[in-house]
This record gives C-alpha cells, sequence and structure tokens, in this order.
C-alpha cells in the first residue's frame, strides 16, 4: 500500500430529502482523498465534513462492506456499482479514479424502487418476488443422513452460481427497461435445479413472475447489461431457464 | 380460467415469447424470401416462373399473405406495447447513464429503431412490388407477370438502390440481434449450441444484408440489357 495518493474529487450526488419531496444533483468537492480507500469510505469522509459544517449528511445504504451482503448500491457515473467488472460499491476502491476527476453518484431509478431519501431506495419489491416464491417442502423429523438426497455435481454448481445472487438490484439499475428478470430467474433457478421445492416448482414460477409483473418491473429485451453489472456474475442463461420453466408451468399446471 | 388465460399472456415472460416467436417466423420468411429471389441471377424467365407459381394458387398464396401480415402485426403491436411499458417501468431517468461495454451491443440497444425503419421500408416495398406496376410476359407458352422488370426498372434510380440497402442493413442489424433473442425468450439456452446460436445469428444478419443488397445492385447493373 506504499502506492498510496491523495485524490481531490468533484462530487455530483443525488440529494433528496424524503420520498415526497423533489431531488436534485449537488456539487461537491471532496480534497484528500486517500487511493487506499473503498468508495464507501471516501462517502464517509463526505459526511464527516457535511457534518462538521452543520449540512445533512448524504443517505446511502452500506452493511457489510465486504460485498456479500447485498445492501450498498450505487449509480457511480452511470454505472451500476461503478465500472469494474464484478465488483460491488463498497469493494470499489479509490484507486479506480485519476486525481481531479468527476464523479457522478445517483441511486437505483425504477418505478418499483422508490427513494426514500438521497441514495438509498426501497428495495422491499425483490423481498415482495421472493415472497411470492413461497415455501419449499421439507422432510420434518430427524435429522436427515448426509447425501440422504443425491444432487449432481453439475446441478450443484449451476444452482449455487444462481444463489449467489445477493440482491443488490444492480440488475434493474443497470437494464434500460428497469426489469428485474436476472434478479427473479437467479432465484427461480436456484429452486427448480435442486430437488428439493420440485413439489412447488410450477406454482412458484408463476407467483414470482405475476409479482414480478405485478409491481411495475419492466420487460427484458436480451441486452445482458444486467449480467454485466452483476456483482455476482449471474448468468443470463438463468432467464433463459425462468422462461422455459415458465412455458412448462402454464402449460402443465391445472389452477 | 379465461383470467387465468389472459393473465397467463400478458406476462411479461410470455410477451417476449411472442415477440420471439414471430420474430423467428420473418427469420424462417426472409431466408426463403432471399432463396427464392436469388433466381434474379438465373434470369427473367426462372424469376418469373417462380413467381407465378407462387401466387397462381390463389388460395395458398392469400392464406400465406394473411399468415405474414397477422405475424408482423403481432410482432409490431407487441414491440409497441412492450416499449411502453418499459418507459413506464423508469419514470424517472438517470442523471448519466453508460452502457458497461460487456452486455449490450449497437444491435441490441437500436432495436426499435431498425424496427421502425423496417416498418417504413415493408409498407413502401409492398407498393413498389407487391402493388406496384402489372407488366405481362409469356414464358414457354403461359402469360405472368414480369416481375423481373419491375424489379430492374425499380432499381434503375441509385436513391431505390441506396435507399433499400439502409433498409436491408436494418433489417441485418435487426435479426442479428433477434435471432438470438428469440431463442433466448423461448427459453432454449444450452452451453454446447448458445454459443452457436449467438454467432450463427449474426452470420445471419451478415447474409440477409449482403444477399438483399446484392440483388438489388445485379438489378440496377440490368439497366443497359
Amino acid at each position: 500500500m506504499s502506492n498510496e495518493k491523495l485524490l481531490s474529487l468533484n462530487l455530483k450526488i443525488w440529494r433528496q430529502k424524503g420520498n415526497k419531496e423533489k431531488g436534485e444533483m449537488v456539487d461537491y468537492r471532496l480534497e484528500g482523498v486517500s487511493t487506499d480507500s473503498s468508495f464507501l469510505e471516501m462517502l464517509d469522509l463526505l459526511n464527516e465534513q457535511l457534518v462538521e459544517k452543520g449540512d445533512d449528511p448524504v443517505a446511502f445504504d452500506h452493511d457489510c462492506r465486504e460485498g456479500i451482503c447485498g445492501m450498498c448500491s450505487l449509480m457511480i457515473n452511470g454505472q451500476a456499482h461503478g465500472p469494474e467488472k464484478e465488483t460491488t460499491t463498497c469493494q470499489l476502491h479509490m484507486r479506480k479514479f485519476e486525481d481531479g476527476d468527476t464523479i457522478v453518484i445517483e441511486p437505483w431509478r425504477a418505478k418499483a424502487f422508490p427513494v426514500l431519501k438521497d441514495l438509498m431506495v426501497d428495495r422491499g419489491a425483490l423481498d415482495d418476488i421472493m415472497a411470492a416464491g413461497g415455501y419449499v417442502n421439507v422432510n420434518t423429523g430427524n435429522a436427515p443422513d448426509a447425501n440422504e438426497i443425491l444432487i449432481g455435481k453439475e446441478s450443484a454448481d449451476l444452482a449455487m452460481d444462481a444463489a449467489a445472487c445477493i440482491g443488490c438490484a444492480a440488475c434493474v439499475a443497470s437494464c434500460k427497461n428497469a426489469s428485474a428478470m436476472l434478479f427473479t430467474s437467479a432465484k427461480i433457478s436456484q429452486l427448480a435445479l435442486l430437488p428439493q421445492g420440485q413439489v412447488e416448482r410450477e406454482q412458484r414460477v408463476i407467483n414470482m413472475v405475476e409479482k414480478m409483473d405485478e409491481l411495475g418491473f419492466g420487460n427484458c429485451t436480451n441486452e445482458a447489461e444486467c449480467e454485466a453489472s452483476c456483482p455476482k456474475g449471474i448468468d443470463i442463461s438463468n432467464i433463459a431457464r425462468m422462461n422455459r420453466e415458465y412455458i412448462k408451468a402454464i402449460t402443465k399446471t391445472r389452477s | 380460467m379465461v383470467t387465468r388465460l389472459w393473465l397467463y399472456l400478458n406476462s411479461s415472460i410470455v410477451k417476449k415469447q411472442i415477440m420471439g416467436f414471430t420474430g423467428l417466423f420473418w427469420c424462417i420468411f426472409l431466408t426463403g424470401h432471399l432463396a427464392g429471389n436469388s433466381l434474379l441471377f438465373i434470369g427473367p424467365e426462372a424469376f418469373n416462373t417462380y413467381a407465378y407459381k407462387l401466387t397462381s394458387n390463389k388460395a395458398l398464396f392469400y392464406t400465406a399473405e394473411f399468415v405474414l401480415l397477422f405475424f408482423f402485426i403481432s410482432h409490431l403491436a407487441m414491440a409497441m406495447k412492450l416499449t411502453i411499458e418499459n418507459k413506464i417501468a423508469r419514470p424517472d431517468g438517470y442523471y448519466m447513464k453508460q452502457a458497461t461495454g460487456r452486455g449490450s451491443t449497437f444491435a441490441s440497444s437500436t432495436m426499435p429503431y431498425t424496427g421502425l425503419i423496417i416498418l417504413v421500408f415493408v409498407i413502401t416495398h409492398l407498393l413498389h412490388f407487391r402493388f406496384g406496376p402489372v407488366y405481362m410476359i409469356t414464358h414457354s407458352g403461359v402469360e405472368m407477370r414480369d416481375v423481373y422488370r419491375v424489379l430492374v426498372e425499380y432499381f434503375q434510380s441509385p436513391l431505390a438502390v441506396g435507399w433499400y440497402i439502409f433498409c436491408i442493413a436494418a433489417v441485418g442489424v435487426h435479426t442479428s440481434h433477434g435471432l438470438w433473442s428469440a431463442f433466448q425468450s423461448l427459453g432454449f439456452s444450452h452451453p454446447r449450441y448458445t454459443p452457436a446460436v449467438s454467432c450463427i445469428s449474426k452470420i445471419y444478419g451478415a447474409i440477409i444484408f449482403l444477399g438483399f443488397s446484392a440483388l438489388a445492385i445485379f438489378c440496377y447493373l440490368q439497366g443497359g440489357n
């Protein structure tokens, strides 16, 4: 870390007092940002200065800051989670920026994600999709024997890949149609690939897709910007699987 | 039951599957159209006889036209519905939005625009040829429409050739994304063939562009004869 440099940055940040208020882009000048700091630490530095001046600090979502919780968001220079591939905002470091850069920071934008304050949006819609999926049948009683349910290596791998989704909604944010298909398809794939939860397989995909549409997300146009912005590298072949699962489900179920 | 069916038809997934299915149908039509029209290279008799055979069974011909129109309008209406819905899904736009460079392509991001060019093109195309001038000619004792002459006359204007090539470029770009996209929407995705489908889609777009452009230029060059 001996290459630390200090950056002076021009920030353009979306400020909005509350859900019902009108927001605007506000310019800030921030000096002395270490190239070793993370993007969120840079915002912490800004907030410390704002608090010292008696201003309202910029509200943004964050939690683990280790790239696994899915809380951090931010549209950085027009890209979800910034320019780095498979990197969450918290794992993006200021060494990726140059001295004197102007950085535009905005909240996720979608009809289904109302802005709560500044850079924070309500991503509860994704929870609603998950909830619509319902429960998964499991046998109760004694703890099952190890390897009682055999799962093929490939299925296990694919299910794990889909399960890597942290629900950050970068897919929705980066999609020009604000479609939540990558998220929903990852959740559907994860369970469709495993022997557990086969009982509800068809009803699950119908319910989740129905909820996704009802919440006002857009329609997929197969541009793959979601896959490109996904910090967990979720593949759009999951969307194809969801398309397949859905058409199978609506032709099979009797409900 | 009916409301259930209506709900399924209105789901985001079935809507894009309708786009994919109708689009795929038109891709198949385009292949046949290009193959058939390539008879232009052989000569007036081969081409006119082909056109005559294609249209002489009136019942079949009108049915085919109806089906083509039905698929075209379904594709168009669904595209408009989806585009409007997608705009509504993000009422407040971004101050700054940049593509990642790892996802969308020129073809994928211009689908609505190339689609609009194709709409205008198809209308003018039908007016120029399907409903264009009727000349009669006799080949091997059978009197038929001299479509060859209609084409050659139309393409005598370099402006007509230019406009045609521009529109065919839009068709090529549109299908180069559309063909792959249809497979994805219909759920056909597998590591064994998806990379091939993606590649074939681009080659298909290029063949459509080069093939039809060559026909237009060929007609232009027949001017002296």
